[in-house]
């Protein structure tokens, strides 16, 4: 039984389609990069999976259950693409931490044992422990993403969805994330990370599927971040590569000469 | 008269207790009205609640209860304009601001009555409150505080990120209409006591003011509720006492009292917020090479007066620009 599995999954926003055709399966225990170019539809399709957005057609099941049915939402752990982890009203690292252990407690009941020894412990693993009673709004926008994690971990899940967590954080906390998510993948969770660029946590990644225009086009071995950006992956992003032509097949033709003038052709 | 003849008096023990009721549910409410950054909610609802007001003027029936009735409508239907994305928050509080106040002058007018009747709603009449109407706010402010500290975990989360919330199983558009709801209580709650132009003050200062000094969700919550009654216990003894020498309404001492409170913190709030930040842990970095200072005067210890910052296994001490950590005999520069 496949932990995700989707079948000609597809998605529109506001009557346009915008995830085609998905197929995708991933295995238990797996780490799985979704890559591609900004637009290319890796977080949306990471939200239709999270029941954020609704599938408009084929379909979806998570640990074998069809999505519209599925209820057991503690065995999902959700990181949302987030800048920040604060609100209007201060809240410590610990409270944030503490709401993600929400879909295993019940109503008007306090925190048991457990609860809190799986807080501390998700706290301890991103390694913020010393911070746990300060303000989220004061940590640096890389250790606001980790109580992001935390917070995701505290619920014990054993599939986790990531959304560019290293968008915008600094490389020592990259490395943090990265000493993390090993930590994740060694007790066996199952890791669907959409990131742009893998940074260093390129070498925990099992697999690489890649996204270009709602489509996915390449599904197999770990791609380093330049393969990625692969032309023959269709990526325009080219800014970091030293091969920079313009494809200027979609210019129009105003019928400038070079010499500006106009009228050349006639 | 004493201070005992005073609090002696019948209204004026009515009034105590329908201040302290309500000076604990309104910011219990309005801690999430701001972290969801929806501070002039309890405004829109107040200018509808105007409206509720005047049809209970026009029809006889106790302007509390049509209040409660049309203020919970209308926080309804802010919060479904909200959700739905038609308008934003901000925009469909306005909406419902010009609409309620407009209407409630109006149907106020057609009802015969004067001004003078729907003032004692728009400023408050704490000291005019009948038996019945202190049963009323203390069992709807009973209501409040209970389901404010009762669901806070659920309330905080589906606050702080709804898209997590969802993720993680809770219907967050439930709780976003309780939330509205139980502002919309709070707003006729508070009515007898500050008025409903002045109502969402009182849901929003005392947490303006303890978020100065909170470092957690919980502490900022229980904090505002003890402002908030602070400020409509003792605003309404301070007016009481006024009274004897000038014409002085408990309603905008209540609130003046309470912005006072958030003067008086701010600074320190500024204050406490800048040491903080000089006191943030360096970052730990791989070491590179090895500078030392020059001849260093002075010697730094715990008590030398420098800042002492947390960096990794050791401790730089700044000045002057530098980062002194020690190192054997002699300073490093990092």
């Amino acid at each position: 039984m496949s932990v995700i599995e989707t079948r000609d999954l597809t998605v529109a926003i506001g009557g346009r389609p915008v995830l085609r055709g998905i197929d995708l399966r991933v295995e238990d225990g797996e780490f799985v990069a979704l890559m591609g170019a900004n637009g290319s539809g890796k977080s949306t399709l990471v939200r239709a999976l999270t029941r954020l957005w609704p599938l408009t057609g084929g379909s979806a099941r998570l640990f074998g259950t069809s999505l519209d049915r599925f209820h057991d939402w503690q065995r999902v752990g959700f990181v949302p693409q987030r800048s920040t982890a604060a609100s209007g009203v201060p809240a410590s690292v610990w409270e944030v931490v503490a709401s993600g252990r929400l879909s295993r407690r019940r109503l008007l009941r306090p925190l048991s044992r457990a609860d809190r020894a799986a807080i501390r412990d998700a706290i301890e693993v991103v390694g913020l422990a010393d911070r746990h009673a300060d303000r989220v709004s004061q940590l640096s926008g890389g250790q606001q993403q980790r109580v992001l994690i935390a917070r995701a971990l505290a619920g014990e899940p054993e599939l986790f969805f990531l959304d560019e967590p290293t968008a915008g954080v600094d490389l020592p906390n990259q490395e943090a994330l990265a000493r993390t998510l090993a930590e994740l993948k060694q007790r066996g969770a199952t890791i669907l990370l959409v990131a742009h660029e893998l940074g260093p946590l390129a070498e925990l990644v099992d697999r690489a599927v890649v996204m270009r225009d709602g489509r996915v086009v390449f599904d197999g071995e770990p791609l380093d971040d330049h393969a990625v950006h692969d032309p023959s992956l269709g990526d325009p992003h080219t800014h970091h590569h030293h091969d920079v032509r313009r494809r200027a097949d979609h210019i129009p033709d105003i019928g400038i000469g070079p010499h500006g003038q106009r009228g050349d052709r006639r | 008269m004493s201070t005992a003849e005073l609090f002696s008096l019948p209204f004026m023990q009515r009034a105590l207790l329908a201040a302290l009721f309500t000076g604990l549910a309104a910011p219990a409410v309005g801690t999430y009205l701001v972290q969801r950054r929806l501070a002039l909610m309890g405004d829109g609802i107040g200018h509808v609640a105007v409206t509720g007001v005047a049809i209970g003027l026009l029809t006889g029936t106790a302007p509390t209860w049509t209040a409660v009735v049309v203020a919970v409508a209308g926080a309804i239907l802010i919060e479904v304009i909200r959700d739905r994305g038609h308008a934003n928050g901000d925009v469909a509080l306005a909406l419902l601001f010009y609409g309620g106040l407009a209407g409630g002058v109006l149907i106020t007018g057609l009802a015969g009555q004067n001004a003078t009747k729907l003032q004692q709603y728009l400023f408050g009449s704490i000291t005019t409150i009948s038996v019945g109407d202190v049963l009323v706010t203390m069992a709807l402010a009973a209501l409040v505080i209970l389901v404010c500290v009762g669901l806070s975990p659920q309330l905080f989360a589906a606050a702080q990120d709804q898209e997590f919330a969802r993720v993680a199983g809770l219907n967050v558009r439930a709780y976003n209409l309780a939330t509205a709801v139980l502002a919309a209580v709070s707003v006729t709650v508070a009515m007898r006591t500050v008025g409903l132009l002045l109502v969402s003050a009182l849901m929003v200062v005392p947490v303006a003011t303890s978020q100065q000094l909170t470092r957690s969700f919980r502490t900022t919550l229980g904090a505002a509720m003890l402002l908030g009654t602070l400020a409509s216990v003792g605003g309404l003894v301070v007016s009481a006492y006024a009274s004897f020498h000038a014409t002085v309404a408990p309603g905008p001492t209540i609130v003046l009292l309470s912005l006072a409170g958030f003067v008086v913190t701010w600074p320190l709030g500024i204050w406490l917020r800048h040491r903080a930040r000089l006191r943030e842990p360096f970052p730990i970095l791989a070491p590179d090479d090895h500078a030392t200072t020059a001849e260093h005067p002075h010697q730094h210890g715990p008590d030398c007066g420098h800042l002492a910052v947390p960096h990794g296994d050791h401790v730089d001490y700044v000045h002057d620009g530098h980062r002194h950590a020690p190192h054997e005999a002699h300073y490093d520069e990092h």
